[in-house]
C-alpha cells in the first residue's frame, strides 16, 4: 500500500468482516518521540490465541474466495520496515485490537494520506456501523464519532454526497488545525 | 478561510437534504436504484478501488443519476481489481474489471444511462455474493 490511511481501510474491512458494530480508529503522530502510531480496535467476533499468532502469515485467512490473505502480512511489514512493530490482541466475542507502530521519519514510513476521505468513506459505506476517530498529534486531538453525526443528521442517511463532502473538510481542516500531516 | 468547520455545521446540510430528498420518488426504495458496489479488500485497495469509489459517488451525483455506491469485499478476481459490480433495477448484476476513472465514466455514459455493455466484463457465470 501507497498509503497508511489504505492500510486502515484495508484492516477496518476484517473487522467488518468480522461483525463489528463499533470500530474505533486511533492515529497518533508522536514527532517527539519520532513515531506515528496507528490503533483499530472492534468488538467483532475476535479470534483464538492460536489463530492470532497465526494471522500475520499470508497462507492464514478467513475467506473462502482465494487461499490468501495479504492485509495484515503487508501491514505488519510496512510498520516493521520502518523500524516499528506490530501488535494484534484478540479475544473471542469480544473482539480485535491491531496496532502498529511506524518510525516517523523513517524513509521507509509510507505517508499517512489521505485520512479524511478514507473515514468518511468507510462510514458512508457502512451506515450501521459506529466509527470512531481519534487524531493525536504534538499539538493537539480531534475526534470524530459517526454516532454524533448521525445524531445531528437526525434521520438523513449519511451516505449523501452533500453529507459526505460536508465531513471530508470538516475532518481535512480540523486535522491541518492540528498540523497533522494527513 | 476562516472559521473551522464544527459537527454543528452540519445541521444546515441536514435541512436542505430533507427538502431535496422529499422531492425525489425512488429514496425509500434502494431496489429501484442503480446499485454499485466496489471491491474494496487487500487486492482491490491496493489497485486504486478508493479513487473508483470516490469517482462514481461524486460523479453519480454531478450527473444526477440516484445510486447507491457500497463497498465489498473481494470477488476472488484478484488480477482484474479494482472490480466493480453494477446492478441495473431489474437486471442481473454485471461485474466489470480493471476499472479506473477512465473505465468508471465510459461505464456511466454507456451501461448506467444507455444500457450499453462496455468492454472488460468479468465472468459470465458470474453469482452475487451474498455477504452474511
Amino acid at each position: 500500500m501507497k498509503e497508511l490511511s489504505l492500510h486502515i481501510l484495508d484492516i477496518v474491512q476484517n473487522s467488518l468482516e468480522a461483525g463489528a458494530g463499533n470500530i474505533g480508529i486511533l492515529i497518533a503522530e508522536k514527532q517527539n518521540d519520532d513515531q506515528l502510531i496507528i490503533e483499530i480496535t472492534d468488538n467483532g467476533k475476535g479470534m483464538t490465541q492460536e489463530y492470532a499468532d497465526r494471522v500475520t502469515d499470508p497462507y492464514v485467512t478467513g475467506r473462502k474466495t482465494r487461499k490468501v490473505g495479504l492485509g495484515l502480512p503487508l501491514f505488519r511489514q510496512n510498520a516493521e520496515k520502518s523500524g516499528g512493530s506490530f501488535t494484534l490482541s484478540s479475544a473471542v466475542g469480544k473482539g480485535t485490537c491491531v496496532m502498529a507502530v511506524f518510525g516517523f521519519s523513517h524513509l521507509d514510513r509510507p505517508p499517512l494520506g489521505d485520512m479524511a476521505g478514507t473515514f468518511v468513506l468507510m462510514a458512508a459505506a457502512n451506515p450501521k456501523v459506529r466509527f470512531s476517530y481519534h487524531h493525536v498529534t504534538d499539538s493537539g486531538e480531534y475526534r470524530l464519532d459517526t454516532a454524533e453525526v448521525n445524531e445531528m443528521l437526525d434521520g438523513m442517511p449519511i451516505s449523501e454526497p452533500e453529507v459526505i463532502r460536508f465531513l471530508k473538510s470538516l475532518i481535512r481542516e480540523n486535522l491541518l488545525e492540528i498540523k497533522s500531516e494527513a | 478561510m476562516g472559521e473551522v468547520k464544527s459537527l454543528a455545521d452540519l445541521r444546515k446540510i441536514k435541512e436542505d437534504l430533507r427538502a431535496k430528498m422529499s422531492l425525489r420518488e425512488n429514496s425509500n426504495n434502494p431496489e429501484s436504484l442503480v446499485q454499485i458496489k466496489v471491491a474494496m479488500a487487500t487486492c482491490g485497495i491496493a489497485s486504486g478501488a478508493k479513487q473508483v469509489m470516490d469517482f462514481f459517488i461524486e460523479e453519480l451525483e454531478k450527473r444526477n443519476i440516484q445510486a447507491v455506491v457500497t463497498q465489498t469485499g473481494c470477488m476472488g478476481y484478484c488480477f482484474a481489481e479494482p472490480t466493480v459490480e453494477v446492478t441495473l433495477p431489474g437486471k442481473d448484476p454485471v461485474v466489470y474489471g480493471y476499472v479506473d476513472a477512465a473505465k468508471a465514466d465510459n461505464i456511466i455514459e454507456k451501461y448506467i444511462k444507455n444500457g450499453e455493455l462496455v468492454d472488460g466484463i468479468i465472468p459470465v457465470n458470474y453469482e452475487t455474493i451474498e455477504k452474511n
